[in-house]
């Protein structure tokens, strides 16, 4: 495991990024930016909500750094940026990996204190009980 | 949940739960997790590390201290806190701030056992004073790994088999 240090931008921008993600609307436009850019109407449309209210939840997403948009305002275009999520799930994927590890080993040492001593390897011969 | 099997989750917008069953009576989890010389046997993350420093004064208003070294490098990365409140295995309260943290504060952990028949529950509940103060702490200390895609995210947040 290696040690980064993050630098502050990015550790601003994983803020941002974890907070973008914390809405299922959100979550849903990015799926949808998934597959595709998309114009604010057709974003809009799943979730039966107001073009000014998705666009709402797109500057939120824009100011993380998850998607861009197009500046052009007639047919505005988001688009999925891979980035901040990569960073964001690195994360989630190395506080897992650092319980599960822990874990595994964990259960060891649980069946090692409860093995009585005489069922151990005795490293001994001569080692009374 | 099967044992092998644990769950981490974010709940709220401030916490990251984590819950294990083990195969295990509670005395001895509750053992494993409070007493140094067992903590330092297994709560290690990933391969390549040891831990020169577990330090656990276990009561209301003790310190504990661990620090982790990666053999290959070198590298160190610490962590302590105080306990807030302990009722002998049941529930451990504590505090936890990283060395390393960009974070100037602190979380609140709260560690629950349940004996369930021969096995135990353990859940950990890690609570941050904000949604920005939990992702700014952890990371400091847990970087590196794989960078995998959108669609990876939703299934870490579910329960698993570790086996």
């Amino acid at each position: 495991m290696e040690l980064n240090g993050y630098s502050n931008k990015a550790s601003h921008r994983l803020d941002l990024t974890f907070a973008a993600l914390a809405d299922p609307t959100r979550r849903g436009i990015l799926a949808r930016l998934a597959l595709g850019k998309a114009p604010v109407n057709e974003l809009a449309t799943p979730f039966a909500m107001s073009q000014p209210a998705i666009s709402k939840h797109l500057k939120v997403l824009e100011r993380a750094g998850l998607i861009t948009r197009d500046r052009d305002a007639q047919r505005r275009l988001s688009r999925l940026e891979a980035k901040p999520l990569a960073e964001a799930t690195e994360w989630l994927v190395d506080y897992r990996k650092f319980w599960e590890s822990s874990f595994t080993r964990l259960d060891e040492l649980l069946v090692d204190l409860q093995t009585p001593p005489k069922k151990k390897k005795r490293k001994h011969k001569n080692k009374k009980h | 949940m099967y044992p092998d099997s644990f769950e981490i989750s974010a709940p709220g917008e401030r916490e990251i739960r984590v819950t294990r069953l083990f195969d295990a009576p509670r005395q001895l989890v509750f053992d494993a997790f409070t007493k140094p010389e067992l903590v330092r046997r297994w709560l290690l993350g990933p391969p390549g590390w040891t831990m020169p420093v577990c330090e656990i004064d276990l009561r209301a208003g003790g310190v504990y201290r661990y620090v982790w070294r990666q053999e290959s490098d070198g590298k160190e990365m610490g962590m302590g806190g105080v306990y807030r409140e302990i009722v002998l295995l049941e529930r451990i309260v504590a505090t936890e701030r990283f060395d390393e943290s960009w974070y100037a504060g602190e979380a609140l952990d709260t560690t629950v056992f349940v004996g369930e028949g021969d096995f135990t529950r353990m859940t950990i509940t890690v609570l941050y004073e904000s949604m920005e103060a939990r992702d700014t702490a952890k990371r400091s200390g847990m970087a590196g790994g794989m960078a995998v895609s959108y669609n990876r995210l939703e299934e870490l947040l579910i329960s698993t088999h570790a086996g």
